[in-house]
């Protein structure tokens, strides 16, 4: 929570204002009784009807002022809290902007998401009701209790047993049912989950026909979450009745001792009657109390979520250097030296020594089988991961020389899950190259193969394209995400796996487009085709996070039998039927 | 308007329905809160006689006060108890209902069609059974019992005050409206606030979603500053629109407590101007005084109350519609056993289309013999698992029969059809609980060895063995822990294990490598013997050696026959077989694609 408490400083003025007019308002509210007892005593006792008059105009007044107060409090608590949730929301954003592949997928979008949105809520709404509330009640408590004091210490001592008393029964039940509540939450994630699991598996269930064990296990759990509710309840259903006879026995002895105090006459009929308003104003504000800890206690697992992601740091440090030398001429456009790379968190390495040389202008396609480290292999070139062992030089520097954006800027990359995002086709091209002229656009449209479709379209370039791209289909994405990364005009493009869902045909002619391209650029294809890599210069066969083979086309069919096995059994029945 | 009254009052009959079990408690707690109410109305007016015992120095009747004092103590222990008893009865009705709902629900899943499963996402599904219950419950019981008690303490406070003092009650009677109609005021004024924030809202976590879950293109695009330049925007919006909305609504509160003190200022003086008029006592006008917050207090919270009812009503409506959903069509009376079937299967004239509008399967002949290989290709999305659905009659055909062993499947129990079937689905679904619970699932009783040799001959064995607790580790809901591949080494040794005379399989073995690939077939392989199987088939070799191709496009068999006769035929099959659609990898490249049609 400290660590978001920096937040909160450019609303030091708002959180000090808050409370402070909260506090004015309660202490208003406290005069009430006392007003109260003084029209009894002497208004009534004097039979002034003029007094009576003016002391209840004064009551209104009070009233008045402290709607005035409280008004003004609840907007500097609003301002506080709304401008301290929008500070920690941008800086949130621009942290997780700058958290490494790594985090990302240790921490999960997900997870992410929520502490972006939910968390924050939750944490703002904490902050709101702390600035309004968490002075309010305590001082209302205490203050009555000093009031009292004020109008007969030996009565007043019934309040100081009481609230104790009261804060005993109120805290202490609500600390023996949190933990309850939690488990019973557990015990409804429990049903929760039976419930999501026979939806998705309903196939499977009803085929190994299990619907009635299926029944069976959700009755336990839902037995075992009724029970646990029931038990909750009991003990929280001890709260109102413990408090109301504490406080109306409270009641009973303070008349008692009142009638006293009023016989020897220590004090006036009014002012007991004051004593009884105090003692029921102590109630209202404890409950609250009560409540205000439960929003705060949520507010503040929200707040340590949010810290927790804002500590992580990214694992991956910028290089500091402006720029790096002037890469040597004739080094190779991409060179992995001995390269392994272990994942965070994973045991085994997901490359081991990898070594090859990609010079400039040329084609470099991989192939391998699900899992055999292609992806891993590629995502070096543009630094989204450290390697672990051994180093890639771009232009023969190391990728960790390089300012990342600097690095970045040279390499085109086309994930796997072709990603689009919500706005015009235009737009999301000009995420490669924000100077792009409309020319370029269409050229790179033209090379991805993505021209004709784009063309059909009413709006061409301004067809607005729906979050997540729902409205182009997966061929329709993967071409224009090709085409966004083409108009970067990279010196390196990577295609991981980004044609699959393109027809052999229009896969073939993307190919042949990039190839033709005047000045060439690196060109690395991860594929899981045979097809779409053997034309190229030089081949990687991945398998088990090593390179199983290097070399042509013709020289691996010779020379490595991962690749034969790929190959043939994509093309080798084909030929027996041709 | 009336419409919608109506449907109300139709889903609190349902509730009542439910509620109806538990009368006994229901009772008890209407009874119990009236008693608490009335006593609760008791004590300010015991208070009042008291402190008209204590009038001035030496002017105290402690007889007097004593034996109010005592009355009062018997009325807080009586509501005490009678607070408790609500409690509990509250709590045993409330909980009671929900447990009876939720498992009427379930069960009704159970034998839903699958027609809704398909048509309804499970989030809303599970969200009806798990929040909608959990809402209506302590919606409705918790804003009854408000409702109920509060209407008895407006109306006792209104009769005790009415026989004491008429302009006193006026007072209160004119004041205290106006709470409402603040508290109202401030509601109407906000709600279009609200509905600005949470549109900002919705805006921003429409970003936050696309900018965090596209990340690694923002990261690769350099475009980090300008999401943030975006976000920046919006968020600016949303504080402003949250500013607002916090403010305003925030009002509501000190305004209403400003109309208390009103009211209380107001009783006051009126209070006040009796006693000296010799109209009411000191002691009552204390009764008063406590009275003017007890009367304004379910005033303010009434409205609150009649929303959380009418969402509690929705809520219920909503989990209602799931209960009395139409369930499968049922099994005849006189349904038998399908035992020991040879594999023979047949398909005639069958229709069948999911919406009449879009007409599917037509007039489908199939003929399979025991032992035959049925393979069914076609691009992605093309409605192969259609076939599976009315296989294993997860959906009904719409005229035609199928017919297992010459015995329409209709005829016999679901159990024992389905029973006949060994399935593997692409989609691998594993259930929480060991490894052993799921591997069993087909086969209950099987011995340790026959588990592992299962196990075995799936080529799982291995990689349980290495787990940490074997095959007694615990799996978490969709597998957590281990790969798509593993999960699919468990789907296929779940079927190896039961081994049923037919099979359908999803041959996907997209997310196995290349060498586990091998294995598999060689399971799939040798599985296959004897068996009737149905392939959804991605390999060419499996492809060629089926006994019958069904070539299916848009959710239609468009051609049926073996590998060269369709070839010959020089139709479909053959366009799709030289576009090289049928390389082995090519559909484990569409996976996505296929789990989202996979659900039809």
């Amino acid at each position: 929570m400290r660590k978001l408490l920096i937040y909160m400083k450019d609303y030091k003025k708002e959180s000090v204002l808050a409370p402070l007019f909260k506090l004015l308002e309660a202490s208003f509210e406290l005069l009430v009784p006392l007003v109260m007892a003084r029209i009894i005593d002497r208004g009534i006792g004097n039979g002034d009807k003029h007094y009576v008059t003016i002391m209840c105009l004064l009551m209104v007044s009070l009233g008045i002022i402290g709607l005035v107060c409280s008004a003004t409090a609840q907007y500097f608590a609003a301002k506080a809290a709304v401008g301290f949730s929008t500070k920690l929301r941008h800086a949130l954003f621009s942290h997780i902007q700058g958290l490494s592949f790594t985090e990302m997928d240790t921490m999960g979008t997900s997870t992410l998401i929520t502490r972006m949105t939910s968390d924050i809520n939750q944490v703002q709404n904490g902050v709101n009701m702390v600035l309004r509330l968490f002075l309010r009640s305590p001082c209302i408590v205490f203050g009555a209790m000093i009031m009292a004091f004020t109008i007969d210490v030996k009565a007043a001592l019934i309040f100081v047993v009481t609230i104790p008393l009261l804060s005993v029964v109120v805290f202490g039940i609500m600390l023996i049912t949190i933990p309850l509540y939690k488990k019973t939450q557990a015990a409804l994630d429990r049903v929760l989950g039976i419930t999501r699991e026979n939806l998705t598996g309903v196939r499977v269930i009803r085929a190994f026909n299990k619907e009635e064990e299926e029944k069976e296990r959700f009755e336990v759990s839902n037995d075992t979450l009724t029970a646990m509710q029931k038990h909750v309840g009991k003990i929280s259903g001890l709260m109102n009745p413990m408090t109301y006879v504490i406080i109306n026995g409270a009641l009973v002895v303070l008349l008692w001792t009142g009638a006293i105090r009023v016989d020897t006459g220590y004090i006036t009929q009014g002012q007991l009657i004051a004593l009884v308003n105090y003692m029921s104003q102590i109630l209202v504000e404890l409950i609250k109390l009560a409540n205000l800890i439960i929003t705060i206690t949520k507010a503040l697992a929200c707040a340590n979520r949010v810290e927790s992601v804002l500590e992580i740091q990214s694992s991956m440090q910028d290089a500091d250097r402006k720029s790096p030398e002037k890469a040597k001429t004739g080094s190779p456009s991409v060179e992995f030296r001995h390269v392994g790379l272990t994942y965070k968190n994973a045991g085994e390495e997901s490359l081991t020594d990898i070594d090859f040389k990609a010079e400039k202008g040329q084609t470099i396609g991989i192939i391998g089988g699900t899992g055999s480290g292609k992806s891993s292999l590629v995502h070096l070139i543009p630094r989204f991961y450290d390697v672990t062992a051994g180093e890639v030089r771009v232009n023969g520097v190391d990728v960790r020389n390089y300012p990342i954006h600097e690095l970045r800027q040279k390499v085109g990359m086309v994930l796997q899950k072709a990603t689009l995002f919500k706005g015009t086709i235009r737009e999301n091209l000009l995420w490669g190259n924000r100077g792009a002229s409309d020319e370029e656009l269409w050229r790179a449209l033209e090379i991805s193969q993505a021209k004709e479709f784009v063309d059909k379209k009413e709006d061409g370039l301004d067809t607005e394209v729906v979050q997540g791209g729902k409205n182009l289909s997966g061929g329709q994405k993967q071409r224009l995400t090709i085409a966004r990364a083409l108009v970067k005009n990279p010196e390196i493009l990577i295609l991981d796996d980004s044609a699959s869902a393109l027809d052999f045909a229009t896969d073939a002619r993307l190919r042949q487009a990039i190839g033709n391209l005047k000045d060439r650029m690196t060109v690395f294809i991860v594929s899981q085709r045979a097809s779409s890599v053997m034309y190229a210069d030089l081949i990687l066969v991945m398998e088990d996070g090593r390179l199983a083979g290097a070399g042509s086309h013709g020289e691996l069919l010779e020379t490595c039998s991962v690749y034969r096995e790929i190959y043939e059994s994509q093309f080798e029945s084909r030929q027996e039927e041709a | 308007m009336d419409k919608k009254k109506s449907a109300q009052k139709e889903t609190l009959l349902k509730v009542l329905k439910y509620v109806r079990h538990y009368w006994p408690f229901l009772i008890l707690s209407i009874a119990a809160a009236a008693v608490t109410v009335v006593l609760t109305l008791y004590v300010p007016i015991l208070t009042g006689e008291a402190i008209d015992y204590i009038i001035d120095k030496g002017k105290v009747d402690f007889v007097h006060v004593f034996g109010t004092l005592q009355k009062i103590g018997i009325v807080i222990l009586l509501t005490a108890l009678a607070q408790w008893i609500m409690n509990v009865s509250n709590n045993k009705i409330a909980y009671h209902t929900v447990q009876d709902v939720r498992n009427r629900a379930f069960q009704k899943i159970q034998i839903l069609p699958l027609k809704y499963m398909d048509d309804h996402s499970y989030g809303e599904v599970v969200s009806r059974v798990i929040a909608d219950v959990d809402q209506f419950s302590d919606g409705l019981l918790m804003g009854f019992t408000q409702l109920f008690t509060g209407v008895i303490t407006i109306l006792g406070t209104l009769l005790f005050m009415l026989t004491r003092d008429m302009g006193i009650t006026l007072v209160v009677v004119l004041i205290t409206p106006l709470s409402l109609f603040v508290a109202n005021f401030i509601a109407k004024r906000t709600f279009v606030m609200f509905k600005q924030q949470s549109e900002a809202r919705g805006e921003q976590t429409a970003l936050v979603e696309e900018m965090i879950g596209g990340q690694k293109v923002v990261q690769a695009f350099n475009y980090e500053e300008e999401a943030l330049e975006h976000f920046d925007e919006i968020n600016e919006k949303l504080a402003d629109c949250s500013l607002k909305a916090i403010f305003f609504s925030s009002l509501t509160n000190p305004c209403t407590r400003f109309v208390n003190s009103l009211v209380y200022a107001g009783v006051g003086l009126v209070g006040a101007l009796s006693v000296i008029n010799g109209g009411i006592t000191v002691g009552q006008l204390s009764c008063f005084l406590s009275y003017a917050n007890q009367y304004t207090k379910p005033f303010n919270e009434i409205s609150g109350v009649v929303t959380e009812l009418q969402n509690a009503l929705a809520c219920a409506s909503r989990i209602f519609a799931l209960i009395e959903e139409e369930p499968q069509t049922p099994e005849p009376d006189h349904a038998e056993n399908l035992e020991h079937t040879d594999g023979k299967v047949d398909l005639e004239h069958v229709y069948f289309s999911y919406s009449p509008e879009i007409k599917l399967v037509q007039d489908f002949n199939l003929h399979v013999q025991p032992g035959q290989r049925v393979a069914i290709v076609g691009p992605t999305g093309c409605g192969k698992t259609t076939i599976i659905n009315l296989l294993m009659r997860f959906y009904d055909v719409d005229s035609g029969s199928i017919r297992v062993s010459s015995r329409d499947i209709r005829s016999i129990t679901r159990k024992s059809l389905r029973g006949s079937y060994g399935m593997v689905l692409q989609d691998t679904w594993l259930r929480t609980g060991t490894i052993r619970d799921n591997i069993t699932m087909g086969k209950p009783d099987a011995t340790e060895e026959e588990i592992k040799a299962a196990a075995k001959a799936s080529h799982a064995h291995s990689f349980i063995k290495r787990l940490p607790k074997g095959y007694d580790t615990e799996i978490t809901e969709d597998g957590g822990g281990l790969s798509q591949g593993q999960k699919q080494l468990l789907c296929i040794t779940r079927v190896m294990l039961c081994l049923p005379p037919m099979l359908i399989l999803d041959e996907a073995t997209s997310s196995i490598d290349t060498r586990t690939e091998m294995h598999i077939q060689e399971a799939f392989a040798k599985m296959m013997q004897g068996r009737t199987s149905f392939i959804v088939a991605h390999r060419l070799s499996t492809i060629r050696e089926a006994d019958v191709i069904l070539v299916m496009n848009n959710g239609n068999i468009v051609e049926q026959g073996d590998h060269r006769s369709l070839l010959e035929k020089n139709g479909f099959y053959a366009r799709l077989y030289n576009s090289q659609f049928l390389s082995g990898q090519d559909m484990a490249d569409n996976g996505s694609g296929r789990s989202a049609h996979s659900q039809r």
